[in-house]
C-alpha cells in the first residue's frame, strides 16, 4: 500500500517539475570595461512558466542564481620566513578557480539544496573552488579569502525577490576588478530541495574603445605600443620645458 | 573621479594619480633628484602591482629627463662622449637587468627583488645622505674649508684611456662602462633613471667637474629609460601609458613649484630632509618584508 502511494507520489511530482520551466533574461548581456568603469550592476529577472494551474499542495519553490567568471590565474604561493624576511616559497596550482563567483537565491543554498545535490552541480564557494589534493585546503582557503577581499567572490548571498511563486528579480553586481571573459550566469529552479528546471545565459565581460585599443596593441604590437608610450613621454617633456621656458622668459 | 588602467587592469582614482606626480615633482624639484626612487615605492603603496609600477615609471622618467636635458643642451653642458660610454654600459645593464626581471616575475619572487633592491639602495643613500649633511651642516658653522677631491687614484692604471674634452678628463673607458652599465640594471629593476648613484660616482669615481655632471647623467638616462620601457614593452607587457600619462602631468607642473621653493631653503637642510624621507620609505619598505604579512597567500603573478 504504502509502496503504491509512493508511486503516485513520485509520478505527480514528476508531472508537476515537468510542468514548471523557469525563463531568465538579463537587462544586459555585455559589460564594457571603458577608462571610465567602475563596476556594474546587472538585473536579472524571469518568470516560471506553467502548463497548469499553481499546485498549492506541491512545496514552496526557490530560486538560485550562480554568476561564474571564466577561470584564469590559478597558481597560488605561500610565504615563508627565510631567515628574517617573508618571501615567496611553496606554490599550488588549483583545480578549478572562477576569477568571479557569487550567489542570488531565496534563502541560503545549504537550506535550500541537499549537499550531494550543490557538490554535483558545483554550486557555492566549497565546490566551486577545488584543489586537487585535500592536504592543500589551506591554499584553496586563500584563494577564496583573496577573492573575498578583492570583491570577486561575493561574501553573502544576494537576495531573489519571487513574487506569487511566478516572477523573480534580482541584481548582480560586477566589480570594478572583473576579469575579461564570459560569465555564466545560472539560473536554478529549487522545489523540495531538488534543481527541477535551469535556464543558462552569459554576460561578455569586454574592454572597449581606448582601453581595448591601447591592451591589445601592448600586447599585440608590444613593439609599436612601446614606440607610442616614448612618443608621449617625448612629446610631453618637450612641451613642459617649452611652456615654462616661455613663462620664465 | 575613477580611471580604468588597461594595463595595470585596475581602476584609480585620477587625482590620486596626479596629486601623487605633483608631489613627488615637488620633491624632484626641491632636491634636484629624478623622483623615481620615491615614485615606484609610492605606486607600491597604492596598489600599482610592482612590475607595473616598475615599467610605468620608466616610461615616466625618459619624459622628465628629456624635459631636464633640453637646458643643458642649451648651455653645452652635456658630456656627449661620456655619455655615450655611460650609455653604452646603461644599455648592457638594463638588457641584464630586464632578462633577471622576466625570469624572476615567472617563478614569482620579482616583487622580492624589487622591495630588497629598493631597501637596500634607499638605506644606503639615505643614511650617507644623512651623515654627509649632518657633517655639512657642522662645517659651515665651524667655517672649515670642504675636502678636496682627489683627482688621481686607480683608476688612472687601467688600460682603454680616451680623452672627453668637455669633462676636461684622459681617464679608461672602462669606469664609466661600468657605472652605466651598473646604473642600467637598477634602471630595469628598480624602475628610476639612477641619478642618484651615478650622480656621486661620476664627482667622486670618475672625477667629473660637478658642471657637466647633471647634463650628461640626464642625457644617458633618457637613453637607458627609453631603452627599458622598450624593454619591458616588449618582453613584460608591464608598461601602463594612462598611468605614465597622469604621473606626468602632474610631476611637470610640481617640479616647477619644487624648483621655486628649493631656491628658498638652505642646501643643508634640503638634503636633511630628503635623507630623511628616503630612510622613511626605505624603513617602511624594511618592515613589509620583516613583519609578518597579513595575508601569506598570494594569487600567482603571470606564472604562465
Amino acid at each position: 500500500m504504502r509502496i503504491i502511494f509512493l508511486i503516485i507520489g513520485l509520478f505527480a511530482a514528476t508531472i508537476a517539475s515537468a510542468q514548471e520551466t523557469i525563463v531568465s533574461e538579463l537587462s544586459q548581456d555585455g559589460v564594457s570595461i571603458t577608462a571610465t568603469f567602475d563596476g556594474s550592476e546587472i538585473f536579472l529577472f524571469g518568470a516560471i512558466k506553467r502548463d497548469a494551474p499553481i499546485n498549492l499542495s506541491a512545496g514552496k519553490l526557490d530560486v538560485i542564481i550562480e554568476v561564474s567568471g571564466p577561470p584564469t590565474e590559478t597558481l597560488v604561493r605561500q610565504k615563508e620566513r627565510k631567515v628574517i624576511i617573508w618571501v615567496n616559497a611553496e606554490s599550488v596550482e588549483m583545480e578549478r578557480a572562477p576569477s568571479y563567483y557569487s550567489i542570488a537565491a531565496t534563502g541560503p543554498i545549504e537550506e535550500l539544496l541537499t549537499e550531494a545535490e550543490r557538490s554535483l552541480r558545483n554550486l557555492g564557494l566549497d565546490y566551486a573552488v577545488r584543489v586537487a589534493d585535500p592536504a592543500n585546503e589551506a591554499y584553496r582557503e586563500a584563494v577564496i579569502r583573496i577573492h573575498q577581499d578583492n570583491g570577486t567572490y561575493a561574501t553573502e548571498v544576494t537576495p531573489v525577490t519571487l513574487t506569487e511563486e511566478t516572477l523573480f528579480t534580482t541584481k548582480l553586481a560586477m566589480p570594478v576588478n572583473v576579469v575579461e571573459g564570459d560569465y555564466t550566469v545560472k539560473t536554478m529552479l529549487v522545489r523540495d530541495q531538488q534543481v527541477i528546471s535551469t535556464s543558462t545565459s552569459t554576460i561578455t565581460v569586454r574592454k572597449t574603445g581606448a582601453e581595448k585599443w591601447l591592451y591589445d596593441l601592448a600586447h599585440e604590437q608590444a613593439f609599436i605600443y612601446g614606440l607610442l608610450s616614448l612618443a608621449v613621454a617625448l612629446l610631453a617633456g618637450w612641451t613642459a620645458s617649452e611652456i615654462f621656458r616661455r613663462i620664465r622668459g | 573621479m575613477q580611471i580604468y588602467l588597461p594595463i595595470a587592469e585596475m581602476s584609480v582614482n585620477i587625482f590620486l594619480l596626479i596629486g601623487l606626480g605633483g608631489l613627488v615633482g615637488i620633491l624632484s624639484g626641491m632636491f634636484g633628484v629624478g623622483g623615481g626612487f620615491l615614485m615606484t615605492p609610492l605606486l607600491f603603496f597604492i596598489g600599482i602591482p610592482p612590475a607595473v609600477a616598475v615599467a610605468t615609471e620608466a616610461n615616466q622618467i625618459v619624459a622628465s629627463s628629456f624635459s631636464g636635458v633640453l637646458a643643458h643642451v642649451k648651455k653645452k653642458t652635456v658630456d656627449f662622449k661620456m655619455g655615450t660610454v655611460l650609455l653604452l654600459g646603461g644599455l648592457l645593464g638594463a638588457a641584464v637587468g630586464v632578462q633577471v626581471f622576466k625570469y624572476l616575475k615567472e617563478i614569482g619572487q620579482v616583487d622580492l627583488l624589487i622591495t630588497l633592491s629598493y631597501v637596500v639602495f634607499l638605506g644606503m643613500i639615505g643614511s650617507l645622505m644623512f651623515i654627509e649633511s649632518l657633517g655639512a651642516i657642522r662645517r659651515s658653522k665651524k667655517k672649515a674649508p670642504p675636502k678636496k677631491i682627489k683627482r688621481h687614484n686607480w683608476i688612472h692604471g687601467l688600460p682603454f684611456k680616451m680623452r672627453f674634452r668637455t669633462s676636461n678628463l684622459y681617464i679608461s673607458a672602462i669606469p664609466p662602462f661600468i657605472v652605466g652599465a651598473l646604473v642600467g640594471v637598477l634602471a630595469a629593476i628598480m624602475g628610476v633613471g639612477g641619478g642618484f648613484i651615478m650622480v656621486p660616482a661620476m664627482i667622486y669615481v670618475l672625477g667629473m667637474p660637478t658642471k657637466v655632471v647633471i647634463g650628461t647623467s640626464l642625457f644617458q638616462i633618457i637613453f637607458v629609460t627609453a631603452f627599458t620601457t622598450m624593454m619591458h614593452a616588449t618582453q613584460n607587457y608591464t608598461v601602463d601609458a594612462v598611468l605614465a600619462l597622469l604621473l606626468l602631468i602632474g610631476g611637470v607642473v610640481g617640479a616647477q613649484i619644487g624648483t621655486r621653493i628649493g631656491v628658498k631653503m638652505k642646501a643643508e637642510q634640503l638634503r636633511i630632509l630628503l635623507a630623511i624621507m628616503v630612510l622613511g620609505v626605505c624603513l617602511k619598505l624594511g618592515l613589509d618584508l620583516v613583519l609578518t604579512p597579513s595575508e601569506l597567500f598570494s594569487i600567482g603573478l603571470g606564472g604562465h
